[in-house]
């Protein structure tokens, strides 16, 4: 039940927000409506300006004032040079945080691609085709703090000499198969290739799904001249079937790469970052909102957007060179 | 060098009550251009597709050079097949598309180089070697389709309606084109086209399918002149031949006062089940326009196509109370105008009779 006494102000604000968007809004609209003469420079600024304030507020002047102090202390009262950033590659942890960063950029792409494409070329018209891609692309409807909980039970270990039941699926087969469990998620540095495995069950779905549409889009006419041609299933695979589909696959490969750069829920709920599991963007929130230093973390942000930047570019480019050649 | 045949050759799909293909049989000889031709849905690309191993023959066999190939994969055919849409691989160059079959089967890089090289020059292709299919007009990408089944000089080679993707002009340009060369090579030939003029024209042979029954295979002559039954008769040429069926006298079949005469053994032949009717065709170019005196078949005119070397007359008349369409081609020069009646006289020695239930030549 709704308590008013506590919701009512609440309600009451949305209610002024929204009249206030409209009135706003309404009030542009008419001032537009009365401008004469140079029209369409005003109706263009009239319709920018909000955008541009936003933008301007929300993302333009945060990276300013971040890039700042990246070069500042703890506080942001004094400038400290390149200290936050030489402290980025010099201390032991942080190397360990960008090492795992790597390993993660590396392989969740490759195996998630891998497998979704691999999964793809084989559900590929069978029978029961439909069923098989919803079962894998299902983890994509999941959060990832909800895939992070669900793993975390999946991993979850019981000392066997003190309990005589596991609860965690692993644990469980593990001991089905006659050995002993272990603490996954504590041991180095196979507990960072147990959460990688955690971002690969979602991506391969995302993989598998735009792949299958790419491998349905190549004509038909395509393969069978590829049959009469004489390929084997293997070379239809690597000079028929991955040819055709490079653009998408590339589009496949740099999103996850930067969902793997930024990765940041599944470490901070699985292990929070400690047992040498932790990463980049993880690290950076630690820095900023733990530890209160906002020039180290600063500094994290900014080299994260520097390792970003030219993915990004090369997707943009990617893009248009596409859209070019569909010209 | 190579002959194909197709022994009780039938297709079927699952699902369907009839055959795609029924019991198909053709010899096709050594070095021959044989046309598949018939209506959309008639088989015609599913019999090339069972040659080519795209399609699985359900009952009967396929013979190439009296080697059962029915079950075989299609690349131990030794086929080569050309493709409505072309097929060409897009992210390969003209070269590489045509290069691509030899390189599979492991031949020296020189002899491909030779191979390439002289297909691409009988094609006209030698500028094109280097660039992607994106980059070429859809004459020439149906030139490299071409090229890369010739280089694989195969035993047969397979054509799916080659031409239908072509404007008009570059169709009939490229036909030439494909007969020609097929000659040079002398390599038996399938073509499959819905096409009647690129079938006679083509072909040494065609052989046309209805409902994947074959009706007939001849030489387009003979398809012409002595259809064996009445859809082969409507289907071949153009304008289509006029085909009524009529009351049938003790002389020939009755077209209102004119009566177009049949031969006593045609007569008996019509009795047997007819139902005293008979199905009579003639050509539009079979008949003439006479004056009223000369008994001719009254026909008010409601549409004429002047194509320059003559014209296509059409028009109607009441048969029998039954309003009746008809054709008639006319010379150079015969002027006839729209709602003109004019009479027509079928020439009495050029037309068709036919079983008026069973549709069969008599």
């Amino acid at each position: 039940m709704l308590d008013m006494a506590v919701e009512g102000p609440k309600l009451l604000m949305l209610l002024y927000g929204v009249i206030g968007f409209f009135a706003i809004v309404g009030l542009l609209l008419l001032a537009l409506d009365k401008v004469s003469g140079r029209r369409d420079r005003w109706v263009a600024l009239g319709f920018l300006t909000p955008a541009l304030l936003l933008v301007t507020i929300g993302l333009v002047i945060p990276a300013i004032r971040t890039f700042i102090f990246s070069f500042m202390d703890a506080d942001s009262s004094d400038f400290v040079g390149l200290d936050n950033y030489a402290w980025i590659f010099t201390q032991p942890e942080t190397r360990k945080v960008l090492g795992n960063t790597a390993l993660w950029v590396v392989l969740v792409p490759t195996v998630a691609t891998t497998v979704g494409l691999v999964y793809a070329v084989v559900v590929d018209r069978a029978k029961f085709e439909g069923l098989a891609k919803s079962l894998i692309f299902m983890p994509m409807a999941i959060s990832f703090v909800g895939a992070g909980i669900i793993w975390k039970f999946v991993y979850a270990y019981r000392d066997p000499e003190v309990a005589d039941k596991q609860i965690g699926l692993l644990s469980q087969v593990v001991v089905w198969l006659g050995m002993k469990p272990a603490n996954w998620l504590l041991e180095p540095p196979w507990n960072t290739l147990f959460l990688i495995v955690v971002l690969v069950w979602i991506q391969a779905g995302f993989a598998m799904v735009i792949l299958s549409a790419a491998i349905k889009a190549i004509p038909a006419e395509i393969t069978e001249a590829a049959r009469i041609d004489g390929v084997t299933p293997w070379q239809m695979f690597w000079r028929v079937t991955v040819p055709s589909i490079r653009p998408a696959l590339v589009v496949v490969v740099v999103t996850i790469s930067i969902a793997s750069l930024k990765l940041f829920d599944i470490v901070r709920t699985m292990t929070g970052g400690r047992f040498d599991t932790n990463v980049l963007a993880h690290e950076m929130y630690v820095q900023a909102f733990d530890s209160y230093d906002d020039g180290r973390g600063s500094a994290l942000a900014v080299f994260l957007f520097l390792l970003v930047t030219p993915i990004v570019f090369y997707q943009v480019r990617q893009f248009r060179k596409r859209r070019q050649e569909a010209m | 060098m190579a002959t194909v045949t197709y022994s009780q050759a039938s297709r079927h799909y699952p699902g369907t009550d009839r055959p795609a293909v029924d019991k198909l049989d053709l010899e096709i000889r050594d070095g021959e251009f044989l046309v598949l031709v018939g209506p959309s849905g008639c088989g015609k690309s599913t019999s090339l597709r069972m040659l080519a191993g795209l399609e699985d023959v359900d009952n009967g066999a396929i013979y190439i050079n009296e080697r059962d190939v029915t079950n075989l994969p299609p690349k131990s055919r030794d086929i080569a097949m050309v493709f409505q849409n072309y097929a060409l691989y897009p992210h390969m160059t003209v070269y590489e598309n045509m290069a691509f079959a030899l390189k599979l089967r492991k031949t020296p890089k020189s002899e491909i180089d030779v191979r390439v090289k002289k297909a691409a020059a009988m094609l006209q292709l030698e500028d094109y070697l280097s660039r992607k299919p994106k980059a070429l007009s859809g004459g020439q990408r149906q030139r490299v389709a071409m090229g890369r089944a010739i280089v694989r000089e195969p035993q047969v080679f397979l054509m799916d309606e080659p031409l239908s993707n072509l404007d008009a002009k570059l169709r009939v340009q490229t036909r030439s084109q494909i007969a020609t060369l097929q000659s040079q090579l002398g390599i038996t030939t399938v073509y499959v086209t819905h096409d009647q003029v690129e079938a006679m024209t083509m072909g040494h042979r065609v052989a046309v399918l209805l409902d994947g029954v074959l009706q007939q295979c001849d030489t387009p002559r003979a398809l012409y002149d002595t259809p064996a039954n009445v859809f082969v008769a409507g289907f071949i040429g153009s304008p289509a031949m006029n085909i009524k069926t009529v009351t049938l006298s003790d002389d020939g079949g009755i077209f209102g006062q004119m009566v177009l005469p049949l031969t006593r053994d045609q007569i008996a032949k019509a009795r047997e089940g007819g139902d005293g009717k008979v199905t009579v065709g003639f050509r539009p170019e079979d008949c003439q326009l006479v004056s009223a005196s000369e008994g001719g078949m009254p026909i008010v005119v409601d549409l004429v196509e002047d194509l320059g070397s003559g014209a296509n007359v059409y028009g109607h008349t009441a048969i029998n109370g039954s309003e009746e369409r008809f054709v008639v081609a006319t010379e150079r020069r015969t002027s006839v105008n729209l709602g003109d009646t004019v009479f027509v006289k079928p020439r009495t020695d050029h037309h068709h009779a036919f079983h008026a239930t069973s549709g069969v030549r008599i």
